[in-house]
């Protein structure tokens, strides 16, 4: 019988796998509907491990408001470690939601929410599992709708033989909306569903449109191949976040999750113009939650969590036009109730330290984290990130001088136009925090972590068209900033030096910017036993090239290569609002070490997301503060 | 060098210290001891618990936990002893705590700690209940017989610190088979270091009497306390209660105690 619980069969192979309770559900605030009375099933999945997974807010949030809706059931799904999958594949169990425990093939739609290329073949492996055709076009009216959001999903090209549609952007509305088309389409064949889901807008249905390529393997054009689907599908934009308070019972976990605390999303959106970051740029514009709106969020959230500390999110939290009053409004009202504020995403220039100190007043004092992202004044230029390295010396500084003893830098390595100088500079960057904090507290008692990271070109960036570094020259650049950071012995040993190396950048790079032809590689990898990419311990670099050699794919092609202005991308089909020529000549400045403010305190500069997708900015100051809770 | 201190005053102090016998059920015996740990900490807070923190940088509620079941293995007699900053009803904590909790982990009784008491010191045994699905009730009574004659019963067990053996029969003080339409393994277990878990019982019985069940076992805990003399689990609350027996007590769900051998709640 459809959506009949697969717990009982689960139960038995639970005592024999690790970690057992992340497949068992009953998290408090979680909810399981009646199947029967519900006309449009939705599975969420999060394509990748349930402690991953679970904190996820996209998942949390369209969890909330779909099944708010009457008549509406959604149920979450997550990846299965393969201890597990091996006993399921043994024992005949299919790949089920930890709610009702449902097959997931007996949904209408599986939603899967992709924040990184990495969980494609997460995917693959739980389509499997479910006992769903892994390619779209091998499925029949009888199997759920598979539809891909999420960053990731801004070029789906890759992933579009497996995917039967893809939503760009903001997914509130989108899934009611989808909802409601599924509910008027029903009893109709997959193919009349998903045109009229392509039809209504908003919705990339892969199947409906045609790649052509050049003879040297360029893209000749992507047109549709129907008459009455868009040539190009736009991002979905949720303008007013104040009307969309979600997650407003947040999902808290038996099992131990990445994120031990409570989220509240402060705004959405980011126009500093950081040309390497893809959510800067596909999220736009900035639309900020009033402070009221947060302080009725926290307050709620907390009370139906238990959670004890509370993180500020945004893509760059200290940019709230009232982000002091928040701050202080919040840690005066928790004051002595040992709840703790955290801003996981802030700027070093926009971060001052009353800020800090109002966050850490009710809580722990954790480290401080900056992100400078380039080593050398230059470089930054390049990236657009304008931060000084005065700038930076002068934070530090005082937050030295407040009473923290480590801080945390965060940088890429491979950034365009890189050499090896602007990385070393990481070095002396480093080894001045040290001695400033040193000269500050009078101690020598103070840390410094310099983490470093492969940068990967995205698109739908000024970087789109760049050369992606090579994994030997990203490791060796990363060996000679070690040696320097080892070399001065009076502070080496105060300096921690965290990377990861090039080689899985060069497979996200791959997956970034990829076509439909890379689509073949992840299923070769995912034949021959690639999961859970995103984990060192089975990610195999060897795996994916061998895949790539296997299916004719010369993966430098699709990553060290330069593209040119008027190469066809593979996702210019797809609109995130900016315009190519925009991005192009954002590029051009890069190149020419040209930085370019952000358009909440200059004059538009015409990026084209406001006036194509009918927004605007949504920017405070209210001028209201929060007042103190008082007790009814 | 600088000594630092943390700002501000330091925490209220303990002004009541609360035992509290709760439960791990049905699908919530797959949770880890640092599972419950983090859920009871979250429902004390939604539940308004007044709790005492301890001083320093990292403050952190004053929760002590007494021992702790294995994942997978239910029980009815969990135990865990809490400082409260602010004096509270008994019965008005048990019930608004027992609420906030996950169905599964439920609140049996709190009794006030008389100060100079200890908890731990009186938790010296636990009484098991393993159920064997699938298994012969004569099999299992002559595994059960091959047990408890041998002298000792080394098996192995992966800890932390790699493969290790330990003797399964020593800490075991009496074990005997309920034949009913299910076999049931009823055991008395003296608390060693390392413990000598069901798991190891179930090991050293597939050792002397090669004794497999062909599905998972489900194990519950039903008593730890201190040994009678007899070789019964004891009551570790029972010196706590008040004379009346009324205070304090609030003893929900006792009825539930045999019956809720391996049911899912």
């Amino acid at each position: 019988m459809a959506g009949e619980s697969v717990f009982p069969l689960l139960e038995s192979l639970l005592p024999l796998i690790s970690k057992p309770i992340q497949y068992v559900g009953g998290e408090l605030n979680s909810q399981v509907k009646d199947w029967d009375s519900a006309k449009v099933r939705w599975a969420l999945m999060y394509p990748d491990a349930y402690e991953v997974g679970l904190p996820n807010q996209g998942v949390m949030i369209l969890y909330e408001v779909l099944n708010e809706q009457p008549g509406v059931l959604a149920e979450r799904t997550y990846s299965v470690w393969p201890d597990l999958a091996a006993k399921m594949r043994e024992n005949g169990v299919p790949a089920f939601t930890v709610d009702g425990h449902r097959p997931v093939k007996d949904f209408d739609v599986l939603g899967i929410s992709f924040s990184t290329e990495l969980g494609y073949t997460n995917m693959l492996e739980h389509l499997d599992l479910a006992g769903i055709p892994i390619h779209a076009a091998d499925r029949d009216d009888s199997h759920p709708l598979v539809i891909a959001g999420g960053h990731a999903a801004f070029n789906p090209e890759p992933i579009a033989a497996f995917i039967d549609a893809a939503v760009l952007g903001d997914g509130e509305q989108a899934v009611l909306e989808i909802t409601e088309v599924l509910k008027q389409t029903k009893g109709q064949s997959r193919a009349e569903r998903l045109h009229a889901l392509a039809k209504a807008g908003g919705v990339y249905v892969p199947a409906f449109y045609d790649v052509d390529y050049l003879p040297d393997g360029r893209i000749q054009r992507v047109a549709p191949n129907r008459s009455d689907v868009p040539f190009r599908v736009h991002k979905r934009t949720t303008m007013d976040l104040d009307a969309w308070p979600y997650p407003k019972q947040p999902l808290v976990p038996l099992a131990e999750t990445v994120h031990e605390r409570m989220s509240v999303e402060i705004f959405r959106g980011c126009t500093r113009g950081c040309r390497f970051c893809q959510a800067g740029m596909i999220t736009r514009p900035v639309r900020e939650r009033s402070i009221t709106g947060i302080g009725e969020m926290v307050e709620a959230g907390l009370k139906a969590s238990g959670y004890e500390e509370v993180g500020l999110l945004s893509l760059s939290s200290a940019d709230h036009s009232e982000i002091g009053d928040i701050a202080k409004g919040l840690a005066d009202r928790y004051e002595g109730t040992q709840t703790s504020l955290s801003l996981p995403s802030t700027r070093v220039d926009a971060f001052n330290i009353d800020l800090a100190q109002e966050l850490q007043r009710n809580g722990r004092r954790s480290g401080l984290t900056f992100a400078p992202e380039g080593g050398s004044e230059r470089l930054r230029k390049v990236i657009n990130k304008m931060v000084s390295k005065d700038d930076l010396v002068k934070t530090v500084t005082t937050a030295y001088g407040a009473g923290w003893r480590q801080v945390k830098l965060y940088f890429m390595c491979g950034l365009p136009t890189e050499t090896d100088e602007d990385v070393l500079e990481i070095a002396d960057m480093a080894r001045e925090v040290i001695r400033v904090g040193r000269q500050v507290t009078g101690t020598r008692d103070v840390r410094c972590t310099v983490s470093i990271g492969g940068f990967v070109p995205k698109p739908h960036t000024p970087f789109q068209w760049a050369s992606q570094l090579d994994a030997e020259t990203t490791d060796h650049r990363l060996k000679l900033l070690r040696d320097a950071i080892n070399s001065d012995k009076s502070t080496a040993k105060a300096i921690g030096f965290r990377y990861h190396d090039g080689k899985p950048g060069i497979v996200e790079g791959l997956l970034s910017r990829g076509d439909r032809r890379i689509g073949n590689v992840i299923e070769q990898v995912w034949r021959d036993g690639g999961i859970f990419d995103g984990w060192s311990e089975h990610f195999s670099y060897d795996r994916w090239m061998k895949a790539a050699e296997k299916q004719g794919i010369d993966v430098d092609w699709y990553t060290t290569r330069q593209r040119e202005e008027n190469e066809v991308l593979p996702w210019d089909h797809l609109d995130s609002g900016l315009d190519k020529e925009w991005l192009w000549a954002d590029w051009q400045e890069a190149l020419d070490e040209q930085e370019l403010d952000d358009c909440r305190w200059i004059p538009c500069f015409d990026c084209g997301v406001c006036p194509q997708m009918g927004t605007e900015i949504q920017v405070g100051p209210t001028g209201v503060k929060l007042l103190p809770l008082s007790i009814v | 060098m600088s000594k630092r201190t943390p700002e501000g005053p330091p925490p209220p102090p303990t002004v009541q210290r609360v035992r509290i016998q709760y439960t791990k059920r049905g699908r919530l015996r797959f949770t880890s001891h640092r599972d419950i740990a983090r859920a009871f900490e979250r429902a004390l807070r939604r539940a308004q618990v007044p709790m005492a923190y301890s001083a320093g940088f990292s403050p952190h509620p004053k929760i002590s936990w007494v021992g702790a079941a294995p994942t997978g293995v239910a029980s009815e007699a969990e135990y865990v002893e809490i400082g409260l900053a602010e004096h509270r009803d008994l019965d008005a904590l048990a019930r608004a705590l027992d609420e906030s909790l996950p169905d599964g982990i439920d609140i049996v009784e709190a009794v006030d700690a008389p100060v100079g008491t200890s908890l731990p010191d009186r938790i010296v045994a636990s009484r098991w209940g393993i159920r064997l699905p699938g298994l012969e009730p004569s099999v299992v009574e002559a595994a059960v017989a091959a047990f408890l004659n041998a002298e000792t019963i080394p098996v192995e067990r992966l800890m932390k610190t790699g493969m290790r053996t330990l003797d399964a029969r020593s800490a075991v003080v009496s074990m005997r088979a309920e034949t009913g339409s299910c076999a049931i393994l009823h055991l008395v277990v003296r608390h060693v270091t390392p413990a000598v878990r069901p798991d190891d019982v179930l090991s050293g019985l597939r050792t002397v009497a090669d004794l497999v069940p062909p599905v998972p076992p489900e194990a519950t805990r039903y008593a730890q306390g201190p040994l009678t003399e007899t070789g019964e689990v004891g009551d570790p609350l029972a010196p706590d209660r008040s004379p009346t027996g009324a205070a304090g007590l609030t003893r929900q769900d006792a009825d539930r105690d045999e019956a809720a051998i391996g049911t899912p709640i």
